[in-house]
């Protein structure tokens, strides 16, 4: 098991560290000279000079990527071009938010999918079985930012129950939780479907074991038979899903955080790029992927630890 | 093919898909002529109107029909989803063949590749490489099929390393046939099948892609009529005119929920195996 750890957090440094070089070559492929795009029509040739030495654009391009990968390192992201902040700080004041949005979802989708598609396979083909397979595609099938802006539309337009924009007042938690719920429902929805599918299938696989039969034989109850001991066992593969859902959601929240006005990483990145402040866009990309690939790693491990033949791959 | 006909017909759900899939179709072959109005026509006077019987689903900010833009919008999503998908397929395909009947260090190589397009959170390395190059169709598809091959050269990798032992592979080495024809010749014909499947469930993935990043406005450029780009107007007019959101969004969520249908059946038809998995 050490061995597969050290072989999984080795591959993702690399993947990291590949990212970024990645990163690194899409951002020269702005058009024009990047500090002149970044400074806008207006700045003259002396501001635009002393940006790039600033910057160290006047350097060769190896020597920038080195820079840049060693500044990143070191936690230092650069500096946002309008307030003169380190991208870091402006990054680390939005990130809980995103985290938050994302954790929040995962679990209401693992509290409300998980009952449900154990319903599902302790009652397999009956008319609940079926209702509940009808729900839970058509809740996997609703892209997340559209049952975002069907949220917005029906809870806080016409009903007006929950608030439309924003993330609270700071330090306010029950304000803050009230303007989690309409976000964090609408990027749960699909993977409530999703993890709904997977239980089902994987009590359905469980329920064959012998383990399952043995528990019958003696005669316990049905519903202790399903709900006690097939459900222990088929919530493993599940726990796992869970691991690869956070860093979806990581990434599916993008689209909410822009509908519901919500700072955080994606809405970060998403406006830096229309006011093409690029270093936060390169900080935001990086924190995104170490995020992501960290999310991945944690969900390889939990699968590692649960099958050992995932280990030997 | 006259099985998967059968055995789609067998599944009440499968029909359902199928139905909503022929349907878009014809709504996409025929828009034209289903379409009551120029979708690009702009009637400044007659700008955010509710549902009438001159214009079925409303107008947006520009006067426009929603209805015949909606008509319209369906070439677009699937246009967009067949073309990106290919280009996925394409890329899956040579780098997946190349990668695993190379092996060893190229394999490891081609693999850690992989791994890094995919740590990227697709929509954001899309936003940001779109938002530099600027919109437009042929990048959307480029962008989207980059964002989704890495899927299919694992897939095509770890089929063709199931494939490549095989006895009739080793014959024709022995026999000095080239490495190229072999890939094509007799590794390519092997791993068409699973490929076939990813690229059916990967449709709705991908027009729901096409319309979050039109939502954006970095979808395909305006005046082009796309769902993504009438849920865009929707939202900014959603509490005056939120008939551009309703029946944008219906006719998303319907296309997908056919897509998701068929491809799931098609999955278990084709590859038994999966059937359980989800």
């Amino acid at each position: 098991m050490t061995g597969f750890i050290i072989r999984r957090l080795l591959v993702t440094v690399i993947t990291v560290l590949g990212a970024m070089i990645l990163l690194f070559v899409i951002l020269q492929l702005i058009p024009g000279d990047f500090a002149s795009v970044v400074l806008g029509p207006r700045a003259t040739p002396d501001i635009i000079e002393s940006f790039r030495i600033k910057m160290g654009l006047d350097q060769p391009i190896y020597v920038q990527l080195f820079n840049f990968i060693f500044n990143a390192i070191q936690g230092d992201l650069g500096q946002d071009v309008l307030s003169h902040l380190p991208v870091r700080i402006l990054i680390l004041q939005v990130l809980p938010h995103t985290i938050v949005l994302a954790l929040t979802s995962i679990v209401v989708a693992a509290l409300l999918g998980i009952p449900l598609g154990a319903y599902a396979a302790a009652f397999k083909g009956s008319w609940v079985d079926r209702v509940l397979g009808v729900i839970s595609i058509s809740a996997i099938t609703i892209p997340s930012f559209l049952a975002g802006l069907l949220a917005l539309l029906i809870f806080s337009v016409y009903l007006q129950w929950f608030p439309a924009m924003g993330a609270g007042q700071s330090g306010n938690i029950a304000d803050q939780i009230y303007h989690l719920v309409l976000p964090a429902s609408a990027l749960a929805l699909g993977w409530v479907g999703y993890l709904a599918r997977i239980m089902r299938a994987s009590m359905l696989d469980e329920m064959t074991e012998d383990y399952v039969r043995t528990a019958r034989s003696k005669g316990l109850k049905e519903s202790v038979v399903v709900f006690k001991h097939a459900l222990r066992g088929a919530l493993i593969p599940v726990i796992a899903v869970i691991g690869v859902g956070f860093g979806n959601l990581l990434g599916g929240a993008v689209l909410i955080e822009i509908i519901f006005h919500r700072p955080g990483l994606g809405y970060l990145i998403y406006t830096a790029i229309r006011t093409r402040n690029y270093p936060i866009v390169q900080g935001g990309l990086i924190i995104a992927v170490i995020l992501y690939s960290l999310a991945n790693l944690l969900a390889d491990l939990s699968y590692g630890s649960i099958d050992p033949r995932v280990r030997s791959e | 093919m006259r099985r998967i006909i059968k055995k789609l017909l067998a599944e009440p759900l499968a029909i359902a898909g199928v139905v909503i899939i022929i349907f878009i179709l014809l709504v996409a072959i025929f828009a034209p002529f289903i379409a009551t109005h120029d979708p690009q026509s702009t009637f400044p006077a007659n700008r955010l109107q509710p549902p009438s019987r001159d214009n079925w689903m409303g107008t947006d900010n520009l006067g426009r029909d929603t209805f015949s833009r909606v008509v319209f919008g369906t070439r677009i999503a699937l246009l967009v989803s067949l073309l990106a998908i290919s280009f996925a397929t394409l890329l899956g395909l040579t780098f997946g063949i190349i990668s695993g009947f190379a092996g060893g260090k190229i394999d490891s190589a081609f693999l850690i590749f992989f791994d890094i397009i995919k740590s990227f959170p697709a929509l954001l390395l899309a936003i940001t490489i779109i938002a530099i190059t600027g919109p437009s169709l042929p990048m959307l598809i480029i962008i989207i099929g980059i964002t989704r091959f890495p899927a299919y050269s694992r897939l095509v990798r770890a089929q063709t390393l199931r494939v490549k032992g095989h006895d009739y592979i080793l014959a024709a080495k022995a026999l000095g046939v080239s490495v190229p024809r072999i890939m094509i010749k007799h590794l390519l014909p092997n791993v068409l099948g699973p490929v076939f499947i990813q690229a059916a469930m990967d449709i709705p993935i991908v027009i729901t892609f096409e319309a979050g990043l039109s939502f954006l406005g970095l979808g395909v450029p305006p005046p082009t009529p796309s769902w993504g780009s009438i849920l865009r107007t929707g939202y900014s007019f959603l509490r005056i005119a939120p008939y551009m959101v309703i029946f944008g969004g219906a006719v998303l969520m319907l296309t997908t929920l056919g897509f998701t249908l068929m491809g799931e059946t098609l999955r278990d038809f084709l590859d038994p195996k999966l059937r359980k998995v989800v």
